[in-house]
Protein backbone atom coordinates (compact mmCIF):
# COMPACT_ATOMS: atom_id res chain seq x y z
CA UNK A 1 0.00 0.00 0.00
CA UNK A 2 2.40 2.60 -1.40
CA UNK A 3 -0.02 5.09 -2.43
CA UNK A 4 -0.76 8.46 -0.51
CA UNK A 5 -2.51 8.57 2.42
CA UNK A 6 -6.06 10.44 3.21
CA UNK A 7 -6.12 13.08 6.36
CA UNK A 8 -7.06 11.53 9.67
CA UNK A 9 -10.12 12.40 10.54
CA UNK A 10 -8.02 13.82 14.10
CA UNK A 11 -6.48 16.03 12.11
CA UNK A 12 -3.66 16.92 14.97
CA UNK A 13 -2.57 13.45 14.55
CA UNK A 14 -1.27 14.48 11.23
CA UNK A 15 0.62 16.92 12.11
CA UNK A 16 2.06 14.54 14.95
CA UNK A 17 3.22 12.21 12.68
CA UNK A 18 4.37 15.14 10.53
CA UNK A 19 6.28 17.00 13.29
CA UNK A 20 8.21 13.00 13.53
CA UNK A 21 9.10 12.92 10.08
CA UNK A 22 10.27 16.07 9.68
CA UNK A 23 12.47 15.48 13.23
CA UNK A 24 13.59 12.50 11.40
CA UNK A 25 14.61 14.34 8.35
CA UNK A 26 16.19 17.62 10.58
CA UNK A 27 18.72 14.46 12.30
CA UNK A 28 19.06 13.05 8.93
CA UNK A 29 20.72 16.25 7.19
CA UNK A 30 22.41 17.00 10.71
CA UNK A 31 24.32 13.47 10.80
CA UNK A 32 24.70 13.54 7.30
CA UNK A 33 26.61 17.44 8.25
CA UNK A 34 28.67 15.24 10.79
CA UNK A 35 29.92 12.29 8.95
CA UNK A 36 31.47 14.96 5.96
CA UNK A 37 32.86 17.39 8.62
CA UNK A 38 34.58 14.36 10.23
CA UNK A 39 35.96 13.04 7.25
CA UNK A 40 36.73 16.55 5.78
CA UNK A 41 38.70 17.49 8.71
CA UNK A 42 40.52 13.83 9.02
CA UNK A 43 41.51 14.98 5.38
CA UNK A 44 42.49 18.51 6.36
CA UNK A 45 43.91 17.93 9.56
CA UNK A 46 41.77 20.23 10.94
CA UNK A 47 41.72 19.76 14.51
CA UNK A 48 39.29 22.84 14.91
CA UNK A 49 36.74 21.36 12.98
CA UNK A 50 37.28 18.29 14.34
CA UNK A 51 36.26 20.27 17.61
CA UNK A 52 32.88 21.43 16.28
CA UNK A 53 32.14 18.25 14.93
CA UNK A 54 32.78 16.65 18.57
CA UNK A 55 30.58 19.55 20.09
CA UNK A 56 28.09 19.05 17.35
CA UNK A 57 27.23 15.36 18.37
CA UNK A 58 25.08 16.81 21.17
CA UNK A 59 22.59 18.24 18.89
CA UNK A 60 21.75 14.49 17.12
CA UNK A 61 21.56 13.32 20.98
CA UNK A 62 18.64 15.94 22.01
CA UNK A 63 16.98 15.12 18.81
CA UNK A 64 17.11 11.42 19.42
CA UNK A 65 15.71 12.10 22.70
CA UNK A 66 13.03 14.42 21.38
CA UNK A 67 11.74 12.12 19.15
CA UNK A 68 11.89 9.58 21.35
CA UNK A 69 9.39 11.28 23.61
CA UNK A 70 7.31 12.50 20.60
CA UNK A 71 7.07 9.16 19.88
CA UNK A 72 6.13 7.97 23.28
CA UNK A 73 3.55 11.02 23.57
CA UNK A 74 2.09 9.93 20.04
CA UNK A 75 1.30 6.04 21.19
CA UNK A 76 0.08 6.91 24.45
CA UNK A 77 -2.02 9.75 22.90
CA UNK A 78 -3.31 8.56 19.48
CA UNK A 79 -2.69 4.81 20.05
CA UNK A 80 -1.51 4.62 16.01
CA UNK A 81 -2.67 1.27 14.35
CA UNK A 82 -1.14 -0.20 11.07
CA UNK A 83 0.77 2.31 8.80
CA UNK A 84 0.72 5.24 11.48
CA UNK A 85 2.01 2.47 14.55
CA UNK A 86 4.82 1.68 11.57
CA UNK A 87 5.50 5.37 10.95
CA UNK A 88 5.96 6.06 14.69
CA UNK A 89 8.01 2.56 15.28
CA UNK A 90 10.00 3.52 12.68
CA UNK A 91 11.10 6.83 13.80
CA UNK A 92 12.04 5.45 16.65
CA UNK A 93 14.45 2.77 15.10
CA UNK A 94 15.64 5.78 12.11
CA UNK A 95 16.39 8.10 15.11
CA UNK A 96 18.50 5.46 16.83
CA UNK A 97 20.40 4.40 13.46
CA UNK A 98 21.03 8.08 13.19
CA UNK A 99 22.33 8.64 16.31
CA UNK A 100 24.97 5.98 16.01
CA UNK A 101 26.05 7.28 12.74
CA UNK A 102 26.64 10.55 14.57
CA UNK A 103 28.41 8.88 17.19
CA UNK A 104 30.72 7.22 14.83
CA UNK A 105 31.54 10.56 13.22
CA UNK A 106 32.33 12.12 16.27
CA UNK A 107 34.64 8.69 16.99
CA UNK A 108 36.54 10.03 13.84
CA UNK A 109 36.63 13.69 14.95
CA UNK A 110 38.10 12.81 18.27
CA UNK A 111 41.10 10.20 16.37
CA UNK A 112 41.64 13.34 14.42
CA UNK A 113 42.44 15.14 17.54
CA UNK A 114 44.30 12.95 18.77
CA UNK A 115 46.52 12.33 15.84
CA UNK A 116 47.14 16.09 16.29
CA UNK A 117 50.87 16.89 14.76
CA UNK A 118 50.89 13.22 13.59
CA UNK A 119 49.63 12.96 9.76
CA UNK A 120 49.37 10.34 7.65
CA UNK A 121 50.44 10.93 4.00
CA UNK A 122 47.37 12.18 1.90
CA UNK A 123 47.20 9.75 -0.32
CA UNK A 124 46.84 6.95 3.13
CA UNK A 125 43.37 8.96 3.73
CA UNK A 126 42.33 8.59 -0.14
CA UNK A 127 41.13 5.28 0.86
CA UNK A 128 38.96 6.67 3.68
CA UNK A 129 37.44 9.43 1.51
CA UNK A 130 36.40 7.61 -0.93
CA UNK A 131 34.27 5.23 1.58
CA UNK A 132 32.83 8.38 3.04
CA UNK A 133 31.78 9.62 -0.21
CA UNK A 134 29.84 6.34 -0.95
CA UNK A 135 28.58 6.13 2.79
CA UNK A 136 27.36 9.95 2.64
CA UNK A 137 25.89 8.86 -0.79
CA UNK A 138 23.97 6.29 0.22
CA UNK A 139 22.67 8.16 3.87
CA UNK A 140 21.26 10.91 1.34
CA UNK A 141 19.70 8.17 -1.51
CA UNK A 142 18.12 6.21 2.26
CA UNK A 143 16.88 9.85 4.01
CA UNK A 144 15.03 10.38 1.09
CA UNK A 145 13.66 6.80 0.28
CA UNK A 146 12.25 7.83 3.63
CA UNK A 147 11.03 11.29 3.06
CA UNK A 148 9.31 9.81 0.10
CA UNK A 149 8.48 6.92 1.03
CA UNK A 150 10.11 5.51 -1.93
CA UNK A 151 10.31 1.55 -1.63
CA UNK A 152 13.00 1.02 -5.21
CA UNK A 153 15.60 3.80 -3.40
CA UNK A 154 15.13 2.08 -0.28
CA UNK A 155 16.34 -1.45 -1.04
CA UNK A 156 19.15 0.23 -3.83
CA UNK A 157 20.69 1.29 -0.45
CA UNK A 158 20.18 -2.07 1.31
CA UNK A 159 21.50 -3.48 -2.25
CA UNK A 160 24.52 -1.04 -2.18
CA UNK A 161 26.27 -2.08 0.80
CA UNK A 162 28.46 -4.30 -0.53
CA UNK A 163 30.49 -1.93 -2.30
CA UNK A 164 31.62 -0.12 0.95
CA UNK A 165 32.50 -3.36 2.46
CA UNK A 166 34.44 -3.91 -0.82
CA UNK A 167 36.43 -0.44 -0.45
CA UNK A 168 36.93 -1.25 3.72
CA UNK A 169 38.32 -4.13 3.06
CA UNK A 170 40.92 -2.98 0.56
CA UNK A 171 41.62 0.16 2.75
CA UNK A 172 42.60 -2.17 5.52
CA UNK A 173 44.68 -4.45 3.33
CA UNK A 174 46.23 -1.39 2.42
CA UNK A 175 46.60 -0.18 5.55
CA UNK A 176 48.30 -3.27 7.12
CA UNK A 177 50.84 -2.98 4.33
CA UNK A 178 52.14 0.95 5.30
CA UNK A 179 52.54 -0.78 9.07
CA UNK A 180 54.43 -3.48 7.97
CA UNK A 181 56.51 -1.67 6.19
CA UNK A 182 57.66 0.80 9.02
CA UNK A 183 56.10 0.60 12.17
CA UNK A 184 56.55 4.01 12.88
CA UNK A 185 53.34 4.27 10.43
CA UNK A 186 51.11 1.84 12.92
CA UNK A 187 49.61 4.64 15.07
CA UNK A 188 48.35 6.61 12.85
CA UNK A 189 47.35 3.69 10.66
CA UNK A 190 45.38 2.08 13.19
CA UNK A 191 43.56 5.15 13.86
CA UNK A 192 42.91 5.07 10.01
CA UNK A 193 41.55 1.65 10.60
CA UNK A 194 39.74 2.44 13.24
CA UNK A 195 37.82 5.21 10.73
CA UNK A 196 37.71 2.97 8.10
CA UNK A 197 35.59 0.41 10.22
CA UNK A 198 33.38 3.45 11.87
CA UNK A 199 33.02 4.92 8.12
CA UNK A 200 31.83 0.90 7.16
CA UNK A 201 29.18 0.58 10.47
CA UNK A 202 27.92 3.85 8.96
CA UNK A 203 26.89 1.97 6.07
CA UNK A 204 25.44 -0.61 7.99
CA UNK A 205 23.33 1.90 9.53
CA UNK A 206 22.46 3.21 6.24
CA UNK A 207 20.95 -0.59 5.30
CA UNK A 208 19.38 -0.60 8.91
CA UNK A 209 17.42 2.56 7.70
CA UNK A 210 16.50 1.29 4.25
CA UNK A 211 14.70 -2.01 6.08
CA UNK A 212 13.27 0.78 8.42
CA UNK A 213 12.11 2.23 5.53
CA UNK A 214 10.84 -1.00 3.58
CA UNK A 215 9.14 -1.81 7.19
CA UNK A 216 7.20 1.24 7.08
CA UNK A 217 5.95 0.89 3.89
CA UNK A 218 5.43 -2.79 3.57
CA UNK A 219 4.60 -4.02 6.85
CA UNK A 220 7.27 -6.87 6.72
CA UNK A 221 11.15 -7.07 6.79
CA UNK A 222 12.69 -7.78 3.75
CA UNK A 223 12.80 -11.74 2.91
CA UNK A 224 16.60 -11.88 1.42
CA UNK A 225 19.88 -12.13 2.86
CA UNK A 226 21.85 -9.25 2.47
CA UNK A 227 25.01 -9.35 0.10
CA UNK A 228 27.69 -8.42 2.49
CA UNK A 229 31.35 -7.56 1.30
CA UNK A 230 33.07 -6.86 4.32
CA UNK A 231 36.24 -9.52 4.80
CA UNK A 232 38.15 -6.98 6.46
CA UNK A 233 38.94 -9.84 9.07
CA UNK A 234 40.06 -12.72 7.10
CA UNK A 235 42.00 -9.60 5.58
CA UNK A 236 44.11 -9.03 8.67
CA UNK A 237 44.30 -13.06 9.26
CA UNK A 238 45.93 -13.60 5.97
CA UNK A 239 48.31 -11.24 6.18
CA UNK A 240 49.38 -12.39 9.67
CA UNK A 241 49.82 -16.14 7.76
CA UNK A 242 52.32 -14.64 5.68
CA UNK B 1 -8.97 -29.21 7.66
CA UNK B 2 -6.65 -27.09 5.25
CA UNK B 3 -7.80 -23.34 6.44
CA UNK B 4 -5.60 -21.88 3.65
CA UNK B 5 -7.51 -23.45 0.77
CA UNK B 6 -10.49 -21.22 2.13
CA UNK B 7 -10.82 -18.33 -0.45
CA UNK B 8 -13.61 -16.03 -1.22
CA UNK B 9 -13.67 -13.99 -3.98
CA UNK B 10 -13.27 -10.04 -3.33
CA UNK B 11 -12.17 -10.58 0.53
CA UNK B 12 -8.85 -10.95 1.73
CA UNK B 13 -8.69 -13.84 3.90
CA UNK B 14 -4.92 -14.66 5.11
CA UNK B 15 -4.76 -17.21 7.69
CA UNK B 16 -1.27 -19.06 8.33
CA UNK B 17 -1.85 -22.58 7.77
CA UNK B 18 -3.18 -23.52 11.27
CA UNK B 19 -3.82 -27.08 11.29
CA UNK B 20 -5.18 -27.10 14.83
CA UNK B 21 -7.62 -24.56 14.22
CA UNK B 22 -11.31 -26.15 14.12
CA UNK B 23 -13.98 -24.67 12.52
CA UNK B 24 -16.56 -24.05 14.83
CA UNK B 25 -19.23 -21.74 12.92
CA UNK B 26 -19.24 -21.46 9.45
CA UNK B 27 -20.81 -18.61 7.39
CA UNK B 28 -21.60 -19.36 3.64
CA UNK B 29 -23.40 -17.31 1.10
CA UNK B 30 -25.30 -15.74 3.67
CA UNK B 31 -27.04 -12.49 2.89
CA UNK B 32 -29.67 -10.41 5.40
CA UNK B 33 -32.34 -8.85 4.57
CA UNK B 34 -34.65 -5.98 6.37
CA UNK B 35 -37.25 -6.12 4.73
CA UNK B 36 -36.37 -5.16 0.84
CA UNK B 37 -33.11 -4.01 2.64
CA UNK B 38 -29.94 -6.29 1.89
CA UNK B 39 -28.25 -5.27 5.18
CA UNK B 40 -25.55 -8.36 4.66
CA UNK B 41 -23.81 -9.22 1.00
CA UNK B 42 -22.13 -12.51 0.79
CA UNK B 43 -20.31 -13.30 3.70
CA UNK B 44 -18.08 -15.67 4.08
CA UNK B 45 -16.32 -16.06 6.94
CA UNK B 46 -15.55 -18.42 10.15
CA UNK B 47 -15.55 -18.61 13.51
CA UNK B 48 -12.95 -20.99 15.20
CA UNK B 49 -12.87 -23.45 18.05
CA UNK B 50 -11.22 -21.80 21.64
CA UNK B 51 -10.24 -18.55 19.40
CA UNK B 52 -11.64 -14.62 19.37
CA UNK B 53 -12.53 -13.31 16.67
CA UNK B 54 -13.22 -9.12 16.54
CA UNK B 55 -15.62 -7.90 13.91
CA UNK B 56 -15.15 -4.11 13.26
CA UNK B 57 -16.54 -1.57 11.58
CA UNK B 58 -18.17 1.69 11.17
CA UNK B 59 -21.58 1.99 12.50
CA UNK B 60 -24.32 0.39 10.55
CA UNK B 61 -21.93 -2.00 8.24
CA UNK B 62 -23.82 -4.80 9.51
CA UNK B 63 -21.35 -6.27 12.06
CA UNK B 64 -24.04 -6.65 14.71
CA UNK B 65 -26.88 -8.09 12.16
CA UNK B 66 -24.30 -10.40 11.97
CA UNK B 67 -23.84 -11.61 15.19
CA UNK B 68 -27.98 -11.48 15.98
CA UNK B 69 -27.79 -14.34 12.74
CA UNK B 70 -25.40 -16.51 14.62
CA UNK B 71 -28.12 -17.40 17.70
CA UNK B 72 -31.48 -16.46 14.87
CA UNK B 73 -32.37 -13.61 17.23
CA UNK B 74 -33.48 -12.05 14.05
CA UNK B 75 -36.40 -14.63 14.41
CA UNK B 76 -38.09 -12.41 16.94
CA UNK B 77 -38.54 -9.57 14.73
CA UNK B 78 -41.04 -9.68 11.31
CA UNK B 79 -39.42 -9.02 7.94
CA UNK B 80 -36.38 -9.98 8.62
CA UNK B 81 -34.99 -13.09 6.40
CA UNK B 82 -31.09 -14.33 5.95
CA UNK B 83 -30.17 -16.70 2.96
CA UNK B 84 -27.18 -18.87 2.76
CA UNK B 85 -25.76 -21.02 5.56
CA UNK B 86 -24.32 -20.75 9.00
CA UNK B 87 -23.02 -24.66 10.37
CA UNK B 88 -22.64 -25.09 13.58
CA UNK B 89 -20.49 -27.62 13.54
CA UNK B 90 -22.22 -29.63 11.26
CA UNK B 91 -25.51 -28.76 11.87
CA UNK B 92 -27.37 -25.57 9.53
CA UNK B 93 -28.48 -23.39 12.11
CA UNK B 94 -30.76 -21.08 9.42
CA UNK B 95 -33.15 -24.41 8.60
CA UNK B 96 -36.34 -23.76 9.53
CA UNK B 97 -36.05 -26.91 11.43
CA UNK B 98 -33.82 -25.54 13.96
CA UNK B 99 -34.84 -25.73 17.76
CA UNK B 100 -33.89 -21.88 18.91
CA UNK B 101 -34.04 -22.94 22.12
CA UNK B 102 -31.73 -25.27 22.03
CA UNK B 103 -29.42 -22.79 19.48
CA UNK B 104 -29.90 -19.81 22.32
CA UNK B 105 -28.43 -22.45 24.68
CA UNK B 106 -25.29 -22.96 22.54
CA UNK B 107 -24.67 -19.73 21.33
CA UNK B 108 -24.86 -17.68 24.25
CA UNK B 109 -25.35 -13.67 23.87
CA UNK B 110 -23.81 -10.98 25.68
CA UNK B 111 -25.17 -7.51 24.95
CA UNK B 112 -24.09 -3.52 25.23
CA UNK B 113 -26.03 -2.66 28.09
CA UNK B 114 -26.03 -4.98 30.79
CA UNK B 115 -29.37 -6.54 30.80
CA UNK B 116 -29.74 -8.46 34.35
CA UNK B 117 -33.33 -9.30 34.89
CA UNK B 118 -35.42 -8.04 38.23
CA UNK B 119 -34.52 -10.40 40.12
CA UNK B 120 -32.16 -11.97 42.68
CA UNK B 121 -28.39 -12.31 41.67
CA UNK B 122 -28.84 -16.20 42.43
CA UNK B 123 -31.96 -16.26 40.38
CA UNK B 124 -30.38 -14.52 37.53
CA UNK B 125 -28.07 -17.17 36.71
CA UNK B 126 -30.37 -20.38 38.32
CA UNK B 127 -33.62 -19.34 36.01
CA UNK B 128 -31.68 -20.38 32.67
CA UNK B 129 -30.19 -23.31 33.96
CA UNK B 130 -33.58 -24.56 35.45
CA UNK B 131 -34.78 -23.73 31.58
CA UNK B 132 -32.57 -26.15 29.85
CA UNK B 133 -32.16 -28.69 32.72
CA UNK B 134 -33.70 -30.58 35.72
CA UNK B 135 -31.47 -30.35 38.51
CA UNK B 136 -31.57 -31.09 42.29
CA UNK B 137 -31.86 -27.76 44.54
CA UNK B 138 -27.66 -28.42 45.81
CA UNK B 139 -27.13 -29.22 41.60
CA UNK B 140 -28.39 -26.19 41.18
CA UNK B 141 -26.83 -24.05 43.51
CA UNK B 142 -22.99 -25.70 42.55
CA UNK B 143 -23.80 -24.34 38.72
CA UNK B 144 -24.65 -21.07 39.88
CA UNK B 145 -21.23 -20.82 42.16
CA UNK B 146 -19.43 -22.65 38.90
CA UNK B 147 -20.71 -19.83 36.62
CA UNK B 148 -20.40 -17.04 38.90
CA UNK B 149 -16.61 -18.36 39.62
CA UNK B 150 -16.30 -18.45 35.57
CA UNK B 151 -17.43 -15.15 35.19
CA UNK B 152 -15.12 -13.73 38.34
CA UNK B 153 -17.89 -12.44 39.98
CA UNK B 154 -17.99 -15.02 43.30
CA UNK B 155 -15.79 -13.21 45.40
CA UNK B 156 -17.78 -10.00 44.98
CA UNK B 157 -21.40 -11.58 45.66
CA UNK B 158 -21.20 -14.96 47.44
CA UNK B 159 -22.43 -13.00 50.17
CA UNK B 160 -25.30 -11.43 49.03
CA UNK B 161 -26.72 -14.23 46.40
CA UNK B 162 -30.21 -12.72 47.90
CA UNK B 163 -29.68 -9.46 46.22
CA UNK B 164 -31.11 -7.70 43.32
CA UNK B 165 -29.46 -8.25 40.34
CA UNK B 166 -30.26 -4.61 39.47
CA UNK B 167 -28.04 -3.53 42.60
CA UNK B 168 -24.97 -4.20 41.41
CA UNK B 169 -22.84 -1.78 39.56
CA UNK B 170 -22.34 -1.96 36.00
CA UNK B 171 -19.65 -3.74 35.28
CA UNK B 172 -20.45 -6.58 38.16
CA UNK B 173 -24.27 -6.90 36.23
CA UNK B 174 -22.14 -7.14 33.09
CA UNK B 175 -20.21 -9.94 34.74
CA UNK B 176 -23.99 -11.43 35.60
CA UNK B 177 -24.88 -11.53 32.18
CA UNK B 178 -21.58 -13.86 31.47
CA UNK B 179 -22.48 -15.65 34.40
CA UNK B 180 -26.13 -16.18 33.12
CA UNK B 181 -24.45 -16.77 29.79
CA UNK B 182 -22.25 -19.65 31.21
CA UNK B 183 -24.48 -21.33 33.60
CA UNK B 184 -26.23 -22.61 30.60
CA UNK B 185 -22.95 -24.05 29.12
CA UNK B 186 -22.56 -22.78 25.65
CA UNK B 187 -20.54 -23.45 22.70
CA UNK B 188 -19.81 -20.12 21.53
CA UNK B 189 -20.80 -16.57 22.93
CA UNK B 190 -21.28 -13.50 21.15
CA UNK B 191 -20.38 -10.08 22.21
CA UNK B 192 -22.10 -6.92 20.72
CA UNK B 193 -19.62 -3.85 22.07
CA UNK B 194 -19.83 -5.48 25.51
CA UNK B 195 -18.02 -2.85 27.25
CA UNK B 196 -19.25 0.21 25.68
CA UNK B 197 -21.07 1.53 28.87
CA UNK B 198 -18.39 0.27 31.02
CA UNK B 199 -15.84 2.35 32.88
CA UNK B 200 -12.03 1.10 32.11
CA UNK B 201 -11.13 -1.07 35.13
CA UNK B 202 -14.76 -3.07 34.43
CA UNK B 203 -13.58 -2.88 30.94
CA UNK B 204 -10.12 -4.55 31.80
CA UNK B 205 -12.07 -7.53 33.81
CA UNK B 206 -14.21 -8.24 30.93
CA UNK B 207 -11.52 -8.08 28.65
CA UNK B 208 -9.31 -10.54 30.96
CA UNK B 209 -12.87 -12.84 31.25
CA UNK B 210 -12.82 -13.23 27.93
CA UNK B 211 -9.23 -14.24 27.66
CA UNK B 212 -10.18 -16.46 30.42
CA UNK B 213 -13.16 -17.97 28.77
CA UNK B 214 -11.39 -18.33 24.86
CA UNK B 215 -10.00 -21.82 25.88
CA UNK B 216 -13.58 -23.47 26.22
CA UNK B 217 -15.70 -21.74 23.72
CA UNK B 218 -15.35 -20.04 20.57
CA UNK B 219 -15.81 -16.24 20.72
CA UNK B 220 -17.08 -13.61 18.65
CA UNK B 221 -17.14 -9.98 19.72
CA UNK B 222 -18.39 -6.82 18.05
CA UNK B 223 -17.00 -3.18 19.28
CA UNK B 224 -15.78 0.07 18.37
CA UNK B 225 -12.54 -0.02 20.20
CA UNK B 226 -10.07 -0.68 18.27
CA UNK B 227 -7.54 -1.40 20.80
CA UNK B 228 -10.08 -3.91 22.24
CA UNK B 229 -10.29 -5.64 19.20
CA UNK B 230 -6.42 -5.69 18.89
CA UNK B 231 -6.32 -6.69 22.39
CA UNK B 232 -8.52 -9.48 22.95
CA UNK B 233 -8.97 -11.16 19.62
CA UNK B 234 -7.20 -14.04 17.59
CA UNK B 235 -9.02 -13.22 14.30
CA UNK B 236 -10.23 -9.53 13.40
CA UNK B 237 -12.85 -9.58 10.71
CA UNK B 238 -13.54 -6.18 9.04
CA UNK B 239 -17.28 -5.21 7.76
CA UNK B 240 -18.03 -1.93 5.70
CA UNK B 241 -21.71 -1.14 4.03
CA UNK B 242 -22.48 -4.63 4.28
CA UNK B 243 -19.41 -6.92 3.17
CA UNK B 244 -16.81 -8.32 4.76
CA UNK B 245 -13.56 -6.66 3.69
CA UNK B 246 -10.81 -8.02 4.68
CA UNK B 247 -10.51 -11.42 7.42
CA UNK B 248 -7.20 -12.36 8.94
CA UNK B 249 -5.07 -12.67 12.26
CA UNK B 250 -5.58 -9.93 14.27
CA UNK B 251 -1.56 -9.20 14.90
CA UNK B 252 -1.82 -8.43 10.94
CA UNK B 253 -4.75 -6.76 10.52
CA UNK B 254 -3.94 -4.20 13.00
CA UNK B 255 -0.09 -3.83 12.07
CA UNK B 256 -0.01 -4.30 8.12
CA UNK B 257 -4.04 -4.73 6.52
CA UNK B 258 -4.18 -6.17 3.10
CA UNK B 259 -7.15 -3.97 2.09
CA UNK B 260 -6.83 -0.08 2.10
CA UNK B 261 -10.94 0.53 3.65
CA UNK B 262 -9.49 -1.39 6.70
CA UNK B 263 -6.32 0.24 6.77
CA UNK B 264 -8.58 3.66 6.35
CA UNK B 265 -10.78 2.48 8.91
CA UNK B 266 -8.09 1.46 11.38
CA UNK B 267 -5.66 4.27 11.63
CA UNK B 268 -8.97 6.53 11.92
CA UNK B 269 -8.87 8.24 8.02
CA UNK B 270 -12.44 7.29 8.21
CA UNK B 271 -15.66 6.18 9.73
Amino acid sequence: MTTTLTDHTMKAFDSDLQDLARMVAEMGGLAEKQVADSVDALAKRDTALAQRVSAADANIDALQREIEEKSVLTIARRQPMAVDLRDVVGALRLANDLERIGDLAKNIAKRVIALNGEFPPPKLIRGVEHMADLVLEQMKTVLDAYARRDINKAMAVWRGDEEIDAVCTSVFRELLTYMMEDPRNITFCIHLMFCAKNIERMGDHATNIAESVHYIIEGRPIADQRPKGDTTTIAATQHGRR
Amino acid sequence: MSVAAFTVPNVTHTLSKDENLREKISIRDLDFFYGDHRALKNINVSLYQGKVTAFIGPSGCGKSTLLRILNRMYDLYPNQRASGHVRLDDEDILLPSQDLNLLRAKVGMVFQKPTPFPMTIFENIAFGIRLYERLSKSEVEDRVKQALERAALWDEVKDKLGANGLSLSGGQQQRLCIARTVAVRPEVILFDEPCSALDPISTAKIEELIDELKDDYSIAIVTHNMQQAARVSDFTAFMYLGELVEFGETTRIFTAPSDRRTQDYITGRFG
